[in-house]
């Protein structure tokens, strides 16, 4: 090995509390980013292993009812490939130990085959067999909520009858990955079921022998799916078509994207912030390094090492530490994205998962840990490069010190001689105290950044749950009721309040943009679905026109004042023109609203209702229940805390898994900075510690110099920090921002409390070590030492 | 050519007037130093030859390191030439001037200026990695008298003993020119003694032309010629007639 490596490996042992702390920031970085990235094709292949296995559908339709000769129609549009027409019903189930309605979804299976799309993954249990009756499949998850298992039998309401059914099997489905209820965003695991049945029974129980109320394509490769649901539609359109849709609008598999859409958020934004906190520290450090082996690097150029020798010597300790780094967050990263991938996997109940390790994701890892090391030493090393050897001989010329302004203005009886030591030194070199501010203002960024998930997460929520929709329960029913059917509801026990509304399936259209939803008719007068704007105002439903949520406002390309194509979806399917009078700001969803007035009038209807918010006394709400399980038309009751509790399960769990290891992640690059900028100043000026000890300041004198130093640093860098840990939070809502889901900029006096904290603790920490080593300092040999 | 601490000198041969090592031709240095323009050379022309053994005698500021860095290729003047042999080396690039230092010339610095993190065999191991044709660094420690502290870092050696590993780093790539700033600026009078009749034992033996710096005048006496500097100019020279042994030297 030449000296000079040698050199390489003693220097680095000589700091390797300051090489392994920036080691751990950037191995922070790249594990997150492993972690993501790795995840994200985990369960990228494993979704389309899935979906190819279980021959996922590529376009989806429901109707009324249509004759099956029409579905060998549809089966003859041009790039189809197969047509598979259900019947899918949803139906009021009786389950023992859930007090309130669960909703089952009734999808139709044949007996004697498997499907030929969306086919069943048996989990357990067996499939069904032909000309037995009341057997059924049952998701998984919905299973797993009620410990029921294939044997078990619970009863449902077919089509006004009482039913008892009989697992026979423990399934999951492609189509079904995550059980949403329609109308919903959230899954809702305890509520609702998938449960497959045979076709011929499910159809007599409905009577729908010979027909079919839902069909599912799957299309040629190369076909265009627009086209095919074009004509789809035209086909459909007689039997009350409600519109079909391709995989991105499907509930199910459009969660799915937007999840993986996150990971892969997340691979891009942490990591970036992580690596730029590197970046600093490495440039920071190196710069050091680099000015205090300024005769050395003299004493190598007088003996003829080149600028080349002299640079590579120097990038080479960069890259020790950056490759120690990366090396150890890949290791690290492979390992939490394995785990990670498990539970994602358990999570949605995919019936296999496929991890591989990449090598191109620890070369891409390698790539961006060394390119970012390059960025942020290039010039300290350039620097080394060029330092002209005589010069570098020369005694650097003495530091120019002044009075502080503050001592200037005649206050300097109120600082001590050490006081006034902290301030010159801060005020002689503002760009290093600058610097130090902007490292330690980064680790409270990172810290904010981590914690900011937890509060997007608490504000969203508290918003949607507590704040704008304020029922307790939420009523639907099969199809419109007049009137009437919202005073029969206000007459059971325990009904509070009501609010009816009327929703209605529409196609929004402007130019060539469209999206299926549902225009959401409200009452006036309305205390339990409040409509709030993300500045947390109450918003006015418009006495004309379309109120949009801003998102779909983007999506449709619209602003207020341009007209919108309203195309309805049932009844008489009008298509009207309606202007776009307002705009919400939300955060969840594509929504858009009406005053119930106008939809009604639009409708030709006279007070028709969709469904019924109420508020309801506590007290009775199981006979409540109850009776609303034996109403007929009652297609779903939706609690407000099982909605919370889904919230919490599955958006909430997924991030928590993440946030948990940002936090952690973030302590570690805060604990990195800070310990870095201490022992930073502690090298710079050891020998004037020592001299100050020599002429007799005690330790504790000559430490509260240097601490106090790092306490005015630490103190001015936390508001600092504040501000670009907001900046770096709008970033990562940018970045996970999907058309379900916006993520709130709101972060908690809690969250500011902990960033400061660890912040905090980190400076004693750091400064402990530190004064541990101006006690050891060795007096003789620091003032030997040459500036 | 190789050299061990215990072989006899061959014919000790003087300065070798006909070939002349370093010429320089009204060499001027102004640098900035702070705030302050120093003028460090105010026309200096000087020659040294093969062999010779030269004292820069001067007061500090006087110039004499600026010449010998300008001399030892570490720097550049503002005006005027410098030759080393038939090459000019103010007319040299940076890269060139990287190859002559390695190849040419030896340094020797008042602090010394050993790599901390490295021990005295590799200090000198990290010249010898990158010349010519070097001696092996133990043979170089031996020469001055450091056989047995060849795995001691700089931090466990006395201040003597690190100015001879210096030595023993300069002498090693057996170089042509050696240049030595101040060396025994740091050290008290023995074991300043000792690292002077090193370089002049390198002197005497390789025939390496040597220069240099100082400003304790008794060091004179053992040069072939002393050259005092005085404000960036030479204010006389002269030449010995008889020169001392360092052990004779009185200050």
């Amino acid at each position: 090995m030449s000296a000079l490596h040698r050199k390489l490996i003693r220097d680095l042992l000589h700091m390797k509390g300051q090489a392994t702390a920036i080691s751990l920031v950037i191995a922070s970085g790249i594990a997150v980013f492993v972690m993501a990235v790795s995840t994200y094709n985990a369960l990228n292949l494993t979704r389309q292993a899935y979906y190819d296995r279980y021959r996922f559908a590529d376009v989806f339709t429901s109707l009324k009812r249509a004759p099956l000769t029409l579905a060998d129609r549809i089966a003859q549009i041009p790039g189809v490939a197969q047509a598979e027409p259900r019947v899918v019903m949803d139906v009021t189930l009786d389950i023992e130990g859930l007090s309130e309605p669960a909703v089952g979804r009734m999808v139709s299976i044949p007996a004697d085959r498997r499907p030929r799309l969306n086919d069943v993954y048996l989990k357990a249990g067996r499939y069904i067999e032909p000309y037995r009756t009341n057997e059924v499949l049952v998701s998984e998850p919905f299973l797993e909520a009620h410990g029921m298992e294939p044997g078990d039998s619970f009863e449902a309401i077919l089509n006004g009858r009482r039913q008892s059914l009989t697992i026979v099997g423990v399934a999951m489905s492609p189509e079904y990955v995550l059980q949403i209820r329609p109308g919903e965003l959230i899954p809702d695991k305890k509520r609702f079921a998938i449960i497959w049945m045979d076709e011929r029974e499910l159809a007599s129980a409905f009577d729908m022998e010979g027909a079919f109320n839902n069909i599912t394509l799957t299309l040629l490769r190369g076909a265009s799916e627009q086209e095919v649901i074009t004509r789809l539609d035209r086909l459909i359109e007689p039997y009350g078509g409600a519109g079909s849709h391709g995989r991105s609008e499907h509930l199910s598999a459009r969660f799915l994207s937007d999840e993986l859409k996150q990971l892969r958020a997340s691979a891009i934004v942490s990591p970036s912030i992580f690596l730029s906190v590197a970046v600093f520290l490495l440039h920071v450090v190196i710069t050091r390094v680099i000015s205090t082996q300024r005769e050395q690097i003299a004493a190598l150029k007088a003996f003829g090492y080149t600028h080349w020798e002299v640079g590579r010597h120097y990038m080479l300790f960069v890259m020790v530490i950056t490759t120690v780094g990366a090396l150890i967050g890949t290791a690290f990263g492979v390992w939490l994205g394995k785990g990670i991938t498990g539970i994602y996997a358990q999570f949605y109940h995919f019936p296999e998962y496929l991890y591989h390790f990449d090598a191109r994701i620890v070369a891409t890892a390698l790539s961006i840990s060394v390119l970012a090391a390059v960025i942020g030493t290039f010039g300290a090393v350039r620097q080394a490069v060029l330092l002209p050897p005589a010069e570098a001989m020369r005694p650097a010329p003495p530091a120019q010190f002044r009075e502080t302004l503050l001592e200037r203005l005649g206050w300097s009886r109120l600082f001590s001689a050490s006081g006034r030591m902290v301030l010159r030194e801060l005020e002689r070199r503002p760009w290093k105290a600058m610097m130090s501010i902007v490292g330690i203002a980064f680790a409270v960024a990172v810290l904010v950044l981590g914690r900011f998930g937890v509060d997007a997460m608490d504000y969203m929520m508290n918003f949607q749950y507590f704040v704008t929709q304020r029922q307790d329960l939420s009523v639907t029913f099969v199809e419109p009721l007049s009137a009437d059917a919202e005073f029969e509801l206000q007459q059971l026990p325990g009904v509070l309040r009501s609010e009816s509304y009327r929703a209605v399936g529409v196609k929004l259209r402007h130019e060539h943009r469209y999206r299926n939803v549902a225009i959401l008719g409200l009452g006036d007068d309305r205390e339990l679905y409040r409509l709030i704007d993300a500045r947390e105002n109450q918003a006015k439903l418009p006495s004309n026109g379309l109120m949009l949520s801003d998102k779909l406002a983007e999506v449709l390309d619209v602003e207020v004042g341009d007209t919108v194509v309203v195309e309805v979806l049932e009844g008489e399917r009008p298509t009207w023109e309606v202007p776009v009078t307002a705009l919400l700001y939300e955060f969840q969803g594509t929504n858009a609203y009406m005053s119930r007035k106008v939809l009604d009038g639009l409708l030709r209807e006279q007070g028709s209702v969709s469904g019924t918010y109420l508020r309801v006394d506590g007290n009775v709400i199981d006979t409540l229940y109850e009776q609303l399980k034996e109403t007929p038309r009652v297609a779903a009751v939706t609690l407000k805390d099982a909605a919370l509790e889904g919230f919490r399960d599955t958006i909430a769990e997924n991030q928590n898994i993440m946030q948990g290891f940002n936090i952690m992640f973030a302590c570690i690059i805060a604990f990195g900075v800070v310990y870095n900028t201490a022992r930073i100043s502690l090298s710079e000026r050891s020998r004037e510690m020592g001299t100050l000890r020599v002429i007799g300041f005690t330790r504790a004198e000559v430490s509260t110099i240097l601490l106090g130093e790092l306490a005015v640093i630490t103190l001015a860098a936390i508001p600092v920090g504040f501000g670009i840990g907001y900046l770096f939070a709008q970033a990562m809502a940018k970045g996970f921002e999907s058309e379900m889901f916006r993520i709130p900029i709101v972060i908690s006096s809690e969250t500011l409390a902990f960033a400061a904290g660890v912040t905090i603790v980190a400076s004693l920490i750091s400064g402990l070590i530190v004064r541990r080593q101006i006690d050891h300092m060795d007096l003789v040999s620091v003032l030997k030492q040459k500036e | 050519m190789s050299l061990s601490s215990d072989s006899v000198p061959a014919a000790i041969k003087p300065p070798d007037t006909s070939v002349t090592v370093f010429a320089t031709e009204d060499v001027t240095k102004v640098y900035q130093m702070g705030e302050i323009e120093v003028q460090a050379l105010r026309g200096v022309d000087l020659k040294l030859f093969e062999r010779e053994f030269v004292v820069l005698l001067g007061p500090s500021g006087s110039g004499k390191s600026t010449l010998l860095n300008i001399l030892g290729g570490l720097d550049l003047p503002t005006s005027g030439v410098v030759r080393y042999r038939d090459q000019e080396i103010t007319a040299f690039d940076d890269a060139a001037l990287t190859r002559y230092r390695r190849d040419h010339v030896g340094f020797v610095f008042q602090f010394y200026n050993l790599i901390p993190s490295l021990t005295a065999k590799e200090n000198v191991a990290l010249v010898t990695e990158v010349a010519l044709d070097p001696m092996e660094p133990v043979d170089a420690l031996g020469l001055v008298g450091l056989a047995d502290r060849v795995d001691h870092f700089p931090a466990q050696l006395s201040g003597g003993e690190q100015q001879r590993v210096a030595i023993a780093r300069a002498i090693a790539k057996q170089p042509d020119v050696l240049l030595c700033d101040e060396p025994t600026g740091a050290l008290d009078v023995h074991t300043g003694v000792v690292v002077l009749e090193v370089i002049d034992r390198i002197n005497r033996e390789l025939g390496t032309t040597t220069a240099v710096i100082t400003h304790n005048a008794a060091i004179s006496d053992m040069a072939h010629r002393v050259i005092a500097m005085k404000d960036g100019r030479i204010g006389s020279v002269h030449t010995n007639d008889k020169r001392l042994d360092p052990s004779e030297l009185q200050w």
